[in-house]
């Protein structure tokens, strides 16, 4: 059945209507866990069924292929709807500890449940408009959500967060005209073969690069990430939570598509440019990690050096570098959500970010310092947690490659990141507190600290298992990769055993 | 016909990007209300222009006559126009909120998400600072 592929976007949107109609009361939170968790089901089944079936597409109000607004769910797209539920699903549950009633009556819970919807909405379409679409989507709800409270300093990242993705939307969408105006289809799988006729490659490489800009600015790579450090520390903990799992994702997962599914004509100048910019934005982001002095901004130049992992593996464009990617970007999308609802709690108990401030959570804490741990070891590549494999794979896939440079400053970034997490670990954790206070999880009432601490324990779980048991997860990657790089199953099941010919 | 609109491209992202290198946000705002007017032309004009007829089907036939205008276009610069409406009466007022909570529209001085280490770093610290600044201009 096709109805499948437009749950994952009507649930969250349903819930929206329905939360912003109680934001006033307590059962607005409620609905949108709910909605959370009707995601979560419904991106399941849908999982099952794309397991199933190979390539699910579904065609709306019953247009063929070319013409109409397509939906199409591949191993890679499902598994990222998969992701949104779970972050979606956990950030929705901190957020009944986190959120205060004035931003729940300004209607934080509806754009939370709208971001969500267009980052599905996102992973799910077939056409590029549509994605264009569902990028405004999400970028009009994070908007909403970053400025939400309206301190000076969420003010101030707001403008930068702003105007920075107003220009690659709108570098976005040159490139949707240019490319339509070449090859005179915008669904995804009809350019595929399109893009082969275009009669000026040259041209069609210069399209390539808009592109790729636009969804660069999108995923923060360098150099065209500072809105991301200037904006991510500013909004509540569980928006900027969100905002570190997912957004920057969404960026990746559209190079990933279109630079696998359409801008395959010249792999060699597209893909060694993708390659010095995922260099460099993993070197720039850690070296800038190590600067810093606040949890939260420590965390978002992380996310940075973290996108270079990702891009790194599409730019290597060996089938076990796309494994690496698609593992990555799963394995990231956990760990990074789960650190920044680490920081929350620091912050909640033990009253600021700022590591010069605070103190002491080791001693008084233990268990949020284990459950800081994990994450923290995980994203910076330690056996047994997840990040160990994501980073082996893409390693092994750089040596394979005959890149020893980008796998030698692969390993280094490993180091450093290691570096600036022992220095949250030092500051926070072990030193004790400047203002002589004793932060310990007990301060919390009893049902915030349920609310708090569930999401941060299962996100940790999850990364453990992925950790300890890979071999499914790879393997699960490893047919992911296979149908990025073989697209004929994707166009197929868009247009037909026999794909029309577009006028 | 299409060598006119591709000008006025041209001239259009001209004008915004001059705009757009300003230190004064609101004119920021502006370049970018020109550039994403560019995108749209620019959509529109990728759609090939033709002067002919509209794109209606006439009674009993099931495609549009010849040297029809080619519709696609059309609807995605009537998308992306609502939407580019949206983001900017959203831009605009953040703009505004921000000169009344920080009293500069100057981005060289919105520092306040990322202090500068050795000059004043809390909200109320650099707006008195900038108070002071415009008292002893006027």
């Amino acid at each position: 059945m096709s109805w499948i592929l437009a749950t994952p976007i009507i649930i969250p949107f349903a819930t929206a209507v329905l939360a912003f109609l109680f934001r006033h009361g307590p059962e607005g939170r409620w609905i949108s866990v709910l909605g959370s968790a009707g995601l979560l089901i419904a991106s399941v089944f849908l999982m099952i069924e794309v397991l199933d079936q190979g390539v699910v597409a579904a065609q709306m109000g019953q247009w063929a292929a070319p013409f109409g607004i397509t939906l199409v769910a591949d191993l890679l797209s499902a598994v990222m709807v998969v992701i949104t539920g779970i972050t979606g699903l956990a950030v929705a549950i901190y957020a009944l500890a986190d959120v205060d009633d004035r931003k729940e009556s300004l209607g934080y819970h509806a754009l939370y449940q709208v971001l969500l919807a267009g980052v599905c909405g996102a992973f799910l379409t077939g056409d590029l408009f549509n994605l264009y679409v569902w990028f405004e989507v999400m970028l009009i709800s994070s908007f909403g959500l970053l400025i939400l409270g309206g301190t000076r300093q969420q003010l101030d990242g707001g403008i930068k967060y702003v105007t920075l993705n107003l220009i690659s939307t709108i570098l976005f969408l040159s490139g949707v005209g240019l490319l339509y105006g070449m090859t005179g289809t915008l669904n995804m799988a009809d350019l595929h073969g399109a893009v082969q006729e275009v009669e000026n490659p040259g041209l069609l490489v210069v399209v390539a690069v808009m592109f790729m800009i636009a969804f660069g600015v999108k995923a923060a790579v360098f150099p065209l990430f500072f809105w991301l450090p200037a904006s991510y520390h500013t909004p509540a903990i569980s928006v900027s939570a969100i905002f570190a799992g997912l957004l920057t994702k969404v960026g990746v997962y559209a190079l990933i598509r279109m630079f696998t599914l359409v801008f395959t004509t010249d792999v060699p100048y597209t893909h060694t440019i993708l390659l010095w910019v995922a260099g460099f934005t993993m070197v720039t982001g850690v070296l800038g990690a190590a600067a810093m002095n606040d949890f939260r901004r420590i965390l978002s130049f992380h996310i940075v050096s973290q996108i270079g992992y990702m891009i790194l593996g599409l730019a290597l464009f060996t089938p076990l570098a796309i494994v690496g990617a698609v593992f990555y970007l799963v394995h990231h999308i956990i760990v990074k959500a789960n650190l920044f609802l680490v920081a929350g709690v620091a912050r909640r108990i033990a009253g600021s970010t700022e590591l010069s401030q605070i103190g002491g959570l080791y001693k008084t804490a233990p268990l949020l310092a284990l459950l800081f741990l994990i994450p923290a070891f995980s994203l910076a590549g330690f056996p047994p947690l997840s990040g160990f494999w994501a980073k082996f794979v893409l390693i092994k896939a750089a040596l394979e490659d005959g890149g020893y440079f980008i796998a030698f400053v692969a390993l280094a970034v490993g180091l450093l990141t290691i570096y600036s997490m022992t220095k949250i670990w030092g500051n926070a954790f072990w030193k004790p507190h400047p203002a002589g206070l004793n932060p310990s999880l007990s301060s919390l009432a009893p049902k915030d600290r349920a609310a708090l601490l569930t999401p941060i324990a299962t996100l940790a779980i999850l990364t453990c298992i992925i950790g300890l048991f890979p071999e499914p997860f790879i393997q699960f990657a490893e047919r992911s990769a296979d149908q990025l790089l073989n697209p004929e199953v994707y166009v197929q099941a868009v247009l037909g055993a026999a794909p029309e010919v577009s006028q | 016909m299409e060598l006119l609109v591709a000008l006025m491209v041209g001239v259009l992202v001209a004008a915004s990007v001059h705009l757009m290198l300003a230190r004064n946000v609101l004119r920021f705002i502006f370049g970018l209300v020109l550039i994403s007017n560019a995108a749209n032309l620019t959509i529109f004009v990728s759609g090939r222009l033709t002067p002919e007829s509209p794109p209606l089907i006439p009674e009993g036939a099931t495609t549009p006559v010849a040297d029809a205008a080619n519709a696609l276009p059309q609807a995605l610069v009537l998308t992306a126009i609502v939407i580019g409406f949206g983001l900017f009466a959203f831009a605009l007022t953040l703009v505004y909120r921000t000169y009344q909570n920080l009293g500069t529209l100057n981005s060289d001085e919105m520092r306040l998400a990322e202090p500068v280490e050795g000059r004043p770093s809390t909200a109320k610290q650099v707006a008195e600072k900038q108070y002071i600044a415009r008292d002893t201009q006027s």
